[in-house]
């Protein structure tokens, strides 16, 4: 037995959260139309959504979309790759590891937020830096998840892959590779949710476009309802994203128990 | 008269300390051990005594600290490209499955996808696991995994074979079937074996001979056993006979003291 087995089946589970959802926006609703929360504040759902519909019937938000979501998937898989190779390469290389590790432990204890304006002076306002920054968060979260992986990697596995012939390159990617994954999905869901900080945040300190700048623009006109329209929509196509890290992992952990 | 297949000569191996103020841990002190070419080797011991390092100096894996190894006649150097190692504990690649741990081997040598699966398939058929191959490790029981691991040694068809208690963790009725099963491949083609056990009587059922090693540290052979029973055997059938039991008697003698030292040693540990 186990607690799955005492779970409802998922299509009750399925009607239960949205009513939850929609319990949720009738209070918002009914607690800013009633004035106990001001709605200047908290805005109003009907005007969000609204907002929101406006944007995407009109095609208004569309480049900004583009834009943000560019800048997103480059720092995501930009970020991932670069982790990645820095991760087994590291991993495999004990003295260059040991050389190295206080400085990447004290680059990845820096908060990197405060990295944008130097990259706004290297890349300019447009895309890069935006990129950059994004890169700069993900790389790091994947890089030690690989490097725990890369070591962590069971001994005897890779005696007997060696006594059976495997060459150096066959390791990696027979063994090294297959082993670190799970680390690496562990992590990914975490990048996904950072690679959008780093568009997002890029855009408020000095853009022209993406959604947060909307978000700025909206904010700097004390239009509250816009500004949760952006949060909202970032936050559904964050959330997209991430299934389809689930996903992938389903299908390339299909060997692990459960 | 061909190179005997292995040869270790005054082998020791001393682990450093395992932490400040310890003192170093010498497993094995000048052991010497020849397996002619085709001889099936058992070696016996009580726990901890160095059986499994043994086989790691014999694989190449593990240097010792002196002595060398001769294979074939030529001096051991890096791994032992001419061994199977069937390891003590797990060692398949949990992310593949049963097929695919069993090509592996073949897919590394570079042999056309097509055919390794075809002679991965008759391997599984073999040692008994026709229609599991597409299953992932987590879905085998012990044994069966034990199995795959024969599986994915033979295929390759090494001239040495190193087992270090492959049988251990199967029920005696499936553990006497592949015995037999080994014992059917081995004299097919004979390779060398070297087969470690803590099964005194598995050890005598199955080998030309039986090294008996002493308790550890700096533990070295005791004892050998030229096991002269007449092949094919059945390892079942043969523990009944009263050669068997003699042979057994006389190992079990000179194993009873070691065995007992060990376990003291354990309890003071
Ligand atoms: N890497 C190592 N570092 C330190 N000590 C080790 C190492 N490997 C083995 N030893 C020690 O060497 C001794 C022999 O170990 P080994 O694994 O060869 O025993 P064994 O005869 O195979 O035992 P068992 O029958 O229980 O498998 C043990 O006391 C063990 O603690
Ligand atoms: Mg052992």
């Amino acid at each position: 037995m186990s607690a799955r087995d005492t779970l409802p089946p998922l299509w009750r589970l399925n009607v239960y959260r949205l009513l939850l959802f929609v319990a949720s926006m009738l209070s918002w609703h009914v607690l800013t139309q009633t004035k106990i929360l001001p709605p200047f504040f908290f805005g109003e759902p009907l005007r969000v959504f609204g907002q929101i519909w406006k944007w995407f019937s009109s095609g208004s938000i569309y480049p900004h979309l583009a834009i943000t979501l560019l800048e997103t998937m480059l720092a995501f898989f930009g970020g991932t790759l670069l982790g990645l190779i820095a991760g087994l390469w590291l991993g495999l290389k004990p003295t260059a590891s040991a050389l190295l590790s206080p400085y990447l432990k004290a680059l990845n204890s820096m908060p990197r937020l405060i990295l944008a304006p130097i990259f706004a002076v290297w890349f300019g306002l447009g895309l890069w830096s935006k990129v950059a920054l994004g890169i700069s968060i993900v790389f790091f979260l994947v890089f030690f998840n690989v490097y725990h992986g890369v070591r962590e990697v069971n001994p005897v596995v890779l005696a007997n892959a060696r006594m059976l012939g495997a060459s150096k390159r066959q390791l990696l990617r027979m063994v090294y590779v297959p082993s670190a994954m799970t680390w690496v999905f562990a992590s990914l869901h975490n990048a996904v949710g950072m690679a959008f900080v780093g568009a997002v945040i890029g855009e408020y300190l000095g853009s022209v476009k993406g959604i947060g700048y909307l978000i700025l623009e909206a904010e700097g006109i004390f239009d509250i309802n816009a500004v949760l329209g952006g949060v909202i929509t970032l936050t559904m196509f964050a959330y997209g994203l991430d299934m389809i890290v689930t996903w992938a992992e389903r299908r390339l952990l299909r060997w692990q128990p459960n | 008269m061909s190179a005997p297949a292995v040869v270790l000569r005054d082998i020791s191996c001393t682990f450093p300390p395992s932490s400040r103020g310890s003192q170093p841990y010498t497993a094995v002190r000048d052991v010497s051990l020849t397996i002619a070419d085709g001889e099936f080797v058992s070696v016996v011991g009580p726990t901890g005594c160095g059986k499994s390092t043994l086989l790691n100096v014999t694989a190449g894996l593990l240097t010792p600290s002196t002595g060398t190894v001769d294979i074939f006649g030529e001096k051991l150097s890096g791994l032992n490209r001419r061994a199977g190692y069937m390891f003590q504990a797990e060692a398949l690649m949990p992310w593949r499955t049963a097929i695919q741990n069993v090509m592996a081997g073949l897919e590394m040598r570079g042999v056309e996808p097509v055919e390794s699966r075809n002679r991965a398939t008759e391997w599984l058929g073999r040692v008994g696991l026709r229609g599991r191959g597409d299953a992932y490790l987590h879905q085998l029981s012990g044994g069966m995994r034990k199995r795959v691991a024969l599986a994915q040694i033979l295929i390759l068809e090494p001239q040495i074979l190193l087992m270090d208690e492959p049988f251990g963790a199967l029920d005696v009725q499936t553990r006497q079937l592949m015995e037999n099963e080994l014992l059917a491949l081995w004299s097919a083609n004979r390779k060398s074996v070297i087969f470690i056990t803590h099964d005194l009587e598995e050890a005598i059922s199955m080998s030309d001979r039986v090294v008996v090693m002493s308790a550890g540290p700096a533990s070295r052979p005791i004892g050998e056993f030229s096991i002269d029973l007449p092949r094919p055997r059945d390892v079942a059938e043969i523990r009944l006979t009263p050669e068997f039991l003699k042979i057994h008697a006389a190992i079990w003698e000179t194993m009873r003291d070691e065995v007992l030292k060990g376990y003291q040693q354990h309890e003071r540990a």
